[in-house]
């Protein structure tokens, strides 16, 4: 499904790569954790999974497709096989849940008929069946992310990114979106999740690939989010060691 | 579906940025006006001169009593060398080019000069006997008078051989200024237009923004996410491009034909067909500088 070879990443501005030399492979249906500090990579390994970014060296797949090698005028087709969830949900504010959901089977250019029966499923699946004429700001943190979720995966795409999806949640809302992630999963979709929350990484027991400094430090199964550590405080000791450095 | 949804995206723009769509379509409406204006002057100059070249002769002047040059010596100029020039002007050579010989004695030619300057100064001194016999040539084509010059200015007893287009060039020169003066300004405002519309464009994908980022994110195409906004910038300008062909149209029939016309028969005015030949090239420079300009502006946001 996705695979990245030696990948590496570095800005002109910066001196430290954002990724260096990551090789990793996600197969399909795994529900992958990215962990890691702020600065650590995970975004920019998610937005290269969508090819918002190239990578200054190495080579990304996704879904057989050699990404370096995908011209400019193709990544449009390409993306609707990806749906894509963020902290910061992205919904339309002028448009309610329904219209929200149908923007993105418009703009992809199906049929009227395919969006008024696969909209109203897909709001049935992520609980929002009764909300469909509401606007945005008229939901909750937790169901507007539902609706977030639900506009990503209308088109049933093979892979659902989510860079922390629960990150402007609190964690019982975060719970319900998380038991909606594993429902998506459970039904073939590749997920890769970007996050911080331990808490959330531990209850799922799904693989986990942690990240520091653009490097994988970690690649485990069943893991949890820490193997040293255990207190809460996840940025504390790294940044300390970075200042003392 | 998609039409429905590319229509209500280029409403929603149109109508967001009410105030910068108002200035594209004025500026847009002026500075297409002066270029109708540079096209109609054009026009003009065409058809006088189609009118007066049409109605130009060239006047072969012969010697009188007391014209001293190198082909006159102070007598004046024979039968027989009128003859002998009016026989070269038939000759198989020249008879091509030559539409009409007439001839014009010091009798007729004081006539006409008293009808002209009759009751100035210079008719106190005028008298037949001071005027000169002339054959007045019309040309084939106006280019001909050259050549009927050419073949008659060194003939003995020709005092000098005279263009009346010569006449009529300052005329045309003053007017191609005018025009000159409304293309240059033309350019200028159609510069301007460019700019403000590809400024609105950017402005209206900027308010934009978030709703670009989704398309972009969902895999709306290019074409379907730049459409919207070069629609926008075409319609804009159209609105203008309409103004300014209406106000085209509107100002020859009224102006030109319903007021100028009448006051100045003798001159050919342009009319309603001319001003309805420049009134569809408005539009399509309309619809093609916005286009091309709203297409560039949005590119920024097409880039993956």
């Amino acid at each position: 499904m996705i695979r990245f070879d030696e990948v590496s990443k570095t800005y002109s501005r910066k001196a430290r790569p954002a990724l260096d030399g990551v090789s990793l492979e996600i197969l399909k249906g795994e529900f992958v954790f990215l962990v890691g500090a702020s600065g650590s990579g995970k975004s920019t390994l998610i937005r290269m999974v969508l090819r918002e970014e190239t990578p200054s060296s190495g080579e990304v797949h996704v879904l057989g497709q050699r990404l370096k090698a995908l011209p400019n005028r193709r990544v449009p087709f390409f993306r609707r096989n990806l749906g894509v969830v963020f902290q910061d949900f992205r919904l339309l504010g002028n448009k309610t849940v329904y219209e929200n959901v149908a923007f993105t089977l418009q703009v992809i250019g199906k049929s009227r008929a395919f969006i008024s029966e696969a909209v109203p499923d897909v709001l049935k699946i992520v609980g929002l069946a009764g909300k469909a004429s509401r606007l945005p700001h008229e939901l909750s943190g937790g169901e507007q992310q539902r609706v977030a979720i639900a506009r990503a995966v209308v088109n049933r795409p093979p892979i659902l990114l989510a860079d922390e999806p629960t990150g402007n949640l609190d964690p019982s809302t975060s719970a319900g979106i998380m038991a909606l992630l594993a429902r998506i999963n459970e039904g073939g979709t590749t997920v890769v999740m970007a996050t911080h929350e331990a808490s959330i990484v531990d209850e799922m027991q799904k693989r986990v690939v942690e990240l520091d400094a653009g490097r994988i430090m970690r690649d485990e199964a069943h893991g949890s989010y820490r193997r040293h550590l255990g207190d809460d405080d996840e940025l504390a000791p790294r940044a300390l060691e970075e200042e003392t450095a | 579906m998609r039409v429905q949804l590319i229509a209500q995206e280029v409403w929603n723009g149109l109508r967001r940025n009410l105030s910068v769509v108002v200035s594209v379509v004025l500026v847009t409406f002026i500075s297409l006006s002066f270029v109708g204006a540079a096209i109609l002057l054009q026009m003009q100059i065409n058809q006088m001169k189609g009118f007066w070249y049409d109605r130009a002769q060239v006047g072969v002047y012969f010697c009188g009593p007391v014209d001293a040059t190198a082909t006159c010596s102070q007598t004046a100029a024979t039968a027989e060398q009128v003859d002998a020039v009016r026989a070269v002007l038939e000759s198989g050579a020249i008879a091509p080019y030559v539409a009409d010989v007439e001839f014009e004695d010091r009798e007729l030619a004081y006539q006409h000069f008293m009808e002209q300057f009759g009751g100035t100064s210079s008719a106190e001194f005028a008298s037949p006997e001071t005027m000169n016999e002339a054959l007045w040539v019309r040309p084939t084509t106006p280019q001909d008078a050259d050549l009927i010059r050419e073949a008659t200015s060194a003939l003995p007893g020709v005092l000098e051989v005279r263009d009346q287009r010569a006449l009529l060039e300052p005329i045309f020169q003053v007017l191609s200024t005018a025009s000159l003066a409304a293309i240059g300004i033309a350019v200028l405002m159609l510069v301007a237009a460019v700019l403000l519309i590809s400024t609105t464009i950017r402005l209206s994908a900027f308010s934009r923004k978030r709703e670009l980022g989704i398309m972009r994110l969902v895999g709306a195409s290019n074409r379907f996410i730049q459409t919207p906004f070069i629609i926008e910038g075409i319609v804009a300008a159209l609105v203008g491009a309409v103004l300014a062909a209406g106000a085209v149209v509107a100002t020859v029939h009224f102006l030109l034909q319903g007021y100028v016309a009448p006051m100045l028969q003798t001159i050919a005015i342009v009319g309603l067909d001319d001003a309805l030949v420049v009134a569809p090239v408005l539009l399509g420079i309309g619809v093609l500088f916005a286009g091309v300009a709203a297409a560039v502006a949005i590119r920024r946001y097409l880039r993956i």
